[in-house]
């Protein structure tokens, strides 16, 4: 595990660390490069206003880090796409990018299909519902792929220290993180554990990554991306930042047992596909919730089925929009 | 060349269009400072943002000083005069308080952002506004961020500043972030301050029912009640807030009451004054208990005439942008202008709803038309046209 401990302290950040933007700019345009920011949204009136404005004001106007903000919306039917588009973002509905494909609806979608609709070299992905956002939510990512070459795969954490004493701390994620993913990692990926919030929904990525790896339109998005490009790139590929605080609404328990059983099912799936888990039967797809009405109790059935996206580089009207070869495996 | 104050009429439409292409950057200005807890005397996390926004506008003149107001100099063309913007940095939500906001496409809510995250904002991205208006001023300009100004702060910030700059300063403007069309030109007098009624801790059998420190503070009430106030001079005592008790079931030992006399005359305010003390001091010796009065701000009448060319001219610019102007007295900044005759007002820079509460909300919109009554009052005095002869 010595190696895990040299990628932590090489390969983790604080966000103010980066807080000299006219530098990261220079260095920016130095290496030639354009950035891109995703937000996905879905019924996001309340918070992405804010988004737009901030990132806008201070990361496009003021300091040119963004080349460009787009919205992918999931078909919103509050005012979300008005709002973002009032305040400055390119505002694009997910079904109406690549209309040839079949349609799919999920937060996954959105992400992909930013792959073909937006031109940055590196695109950041940032959450809509975050109530406390801050420039840093999209600096602190992209600076590490803009200073270090080698580094592909930035992902955020955060991490809130109320009060210390003694100087350790135990740092993490979110439930689903600590019960679900963080054991699955420490039995079949052990160097993934480095990774304090494998889940979270900020990140910012190379493109060359992204069009190369598949995209689960569903919960299991992010781990697919630490498990793909782990696999393909190596620990070397990640840089994690620290964020900071981040203020949003938390989810009911019954919501994260739909995102864990779909994300288990993106976890098997690579586990058949790399031979890591040699007997696996084909899993089903139905999550069973028990509720109580009075002194009844019920099971819920709830199908739940990870689909997921190819590489972008296998869609033709990608090849042809950035002139783009498949490469030989 | 010096422009016309007729040419000065003439450029507000351009300078509203302005403001309101740079509206991103003066949202995100209001976003960030507003989301920064900032009750009175803890202001010092706001007023480092400023500052940040100052050097980033490259005003190399900026500095924070001894009671932590945020000053950045803009310098003038002859450098010899001053002109002061004043936003207070410090509003009246505790730190606890969700300080979140949210931007809508008409509207910004969130606790504090009318009084002042607004004010403060547009002092931040001022700088911005007259660069992009190519606007190069004769005067300096001193952009300031008052810490300690209101409740127990009693304007300290500007007091201080005003007491220890050591040039001249022509005419001062306070910013705040509501009423748009408010034109404050005179100060009234004014006391504030709390009474405070405690009672024993031990039960006494004998006041059986009625030993709670919230009858005691309401016998003080029914007497200020009866105090006899003239009409002229305008005088008012303005009771606002009452705390008293933990629970159902248990006596209250403790009452406040928060209050301020407001007059036109600084005598009727002291009279006030003496009539308060003399009704806590009966009031105490006939119940038994203990009730101190304690008065930490005040503030003496005074301020410049309705006919002033700061108050002509400021009016003259509101019915060119169609704002309807309500001249009236505050008990804001220009008190700590007026001790020190400068001649001064206080602007408006939108319209507001539940101010003071933790969904106060502010209108976009007519922001832009708050700021270009701003500059164009900034243009007047520059010009030289706010003088009286």
């Amino acid at each position: 595990m010595k190696k895990l401990k040299k990628w932590i302290n090489d390969n983790t950040y604080h966000h103010s660390e980066f807080w000299d933007l006219k530098k990261l700019i220079e260095k920016k345009e130095k290496n030639d490069l354009t950035i891109s920011l995703c937000l996905p949204t879905l019924n996001e009136e309340k918070t992405i206003g804010k988004e737009v404005v901030i990132f806008k004001s201070e990361l496009v106007d003021r300091y040119p880090l963004l080349d460009e903000i787009a919205v992918i919306d999931s078909g919103s039917d509050d005012d979300t796409r008005e709002i973002a588009r009032n305040f400055g973002a390119d505002v694009y509905l997910a079904d109406d990018i690549l209309p040839d494909i079949e349609k799919k609806k999920g937060k996954g979608e959105n992400l992909w299909k930013a792959i073909y609709q937006l031109e940055g070299d590196i695109i950041v992905y940032v959450d809509a519902d975050i109530s406390n956002i801050h420039p840093r939510f999209v600096y602190g990512l992209v600076a590490p792929l803009i200073y270090r070459k080698e580094v592909k795969y930035v992902k955020a954490f955060y991490d809130r220290p109320l009060a210390v004493s003694g100087g350790v701390r135990p740092s993490g994620g979110g439930r689903v993180t600590e019960i679900l993913i963080r054991p699955l990692f420490s039995l079949y990926f052990p160097e993934l554990t480095g990774i304090i919030q494998p889940l979270s929904g900020e990140y910012a990525v190379r493109r060359e990554v992204l069009e190369k790896i598949n995209f689960p339109i569903g919960y299991g998005v992010e781990t697919s991306h630490l498990i793909d490009v782990y696999t393909r790139y190596g620990l070397e590929a990640f840089a994690q930042t620290d964020l900071d605080q981040r203020v949003h609404e938390n989810k009911p328990t019954r919501a994260l047992g739909k995102m864990a059983f779909g994300i288990l099912q993106t976890f098997i799936k690579r586990a058949k596909a790399l031979g890591i888990i040699e007997k696996i039967d084909d899993y089903k797809t139905i999550l069973r919730q028990t509720q109580a009405k009075d002194n009844i109790y019920e099971q819920v059935e709830l199908e739940i089925v990870e689909e997921e996206r190819p590489p972008m580089i296998e869609i033709e009207e990608y090849r042809k929009k950035f002139n783009k070869k498949v490469e030989s495996k | 060349m010096t422009k016309s104050f007729e040419d000065i009429l003439s450029s507000l439409e351009g300078i509203k269009g302005k403001a309101q292409e740079l509206k991103e950057i003066l949202l995100a200005n209001l976003v960030m400072i507003g989301e920064i807890p900032a009750p009175t005397f803890h202001e010092d996390e706001r007023i480092e943002f400023l500052m940040n926004r100052f050097k980033e506008a490259e005003i190399s003149n900026n500095s924070v000083d001894e009671v932590g107001n945020g000053i950045g100099i803009l310098e003038g063309k002859n450098g010899d005069g001053n002109i002061l913007f004043v936003a207070h940095a410090d509003t009246v939500f505790g730190s606890k308080i969700n300080h979140t906001i949210q931007v809508q496409p008409e509207t910004v809510k969130g606790a504090g952002v009318a009084d002042n995250s607004l004010g403060l904002s547009v002092l931040a991205t001022l700088p911005t506004f007259l660069e992009k208006l190519d606007i190069e001023l004769n005067h300096n300009l001193i952009l300031m961020g008052a810490t300690r100004s209101l409740g127990r702060g009693n304007l300290e910030g500007l007091h201080f500043f005003l007491s220890n700059f050591d040039r001249p300063i022509k005419a001062g403007l306070g910013i705040e972030g509501v009423e748009l069309g408010r034109l404050s030109h005179t100060s009234i007098g004014m006391k504030r301050g709390e009474i405070t009624c405690e009672v024993p801790e031990e039960y006494d059998w004998s006041r059986f029912g009625d030993a709670s420190a919230i009858l005691t503070v309401n016998e003080v009430i029914n007497r200020i009640n009866k105090i006899r106030l003239p009409q002229r001079p305008r005088t008012s005592i303005v009771m606002g807030s009452l705390k008293g008790g933990t629970s159902f079931n248990t006596t209250a030992l403790k009452a406040t009451l928060r209050f301020e006399i407001r007059s036109e005359s600084s005598e009727m305010v002291q009279d006030i004054h003496q009539t308060l003390e003399e009704i806590v001091t009966e009031v105490s010796s006939r119940s038994g208990d203990t009730i101190t009065m304690d008065i930490f701000a005040q503030r003496e009448p005074g301020g410049i005439s309705f006919s002033h060319p700061l108050v002509r001219h400021t009016r003259r610019i509101m019915d060119q942008l169609e704002i309807e102007p309500r001249p009236g007295p505050s008990t804001s900044e220009l008190s700590a202008f007026i001790d020190k005759k400068i001649p001064s007002i206080t602007l408006g820079l939108t319209h507001g709803d539940h101010i003071h509460e933790s969904n106060e909300s502010i209108e976009i919109e007519p922001i832009y038309t708050g700021i270009a009554q701003i500059i164009g009052t900034l243009l007047a005095i520059d010009g030289g046209y706010c003088e009286e002869a």
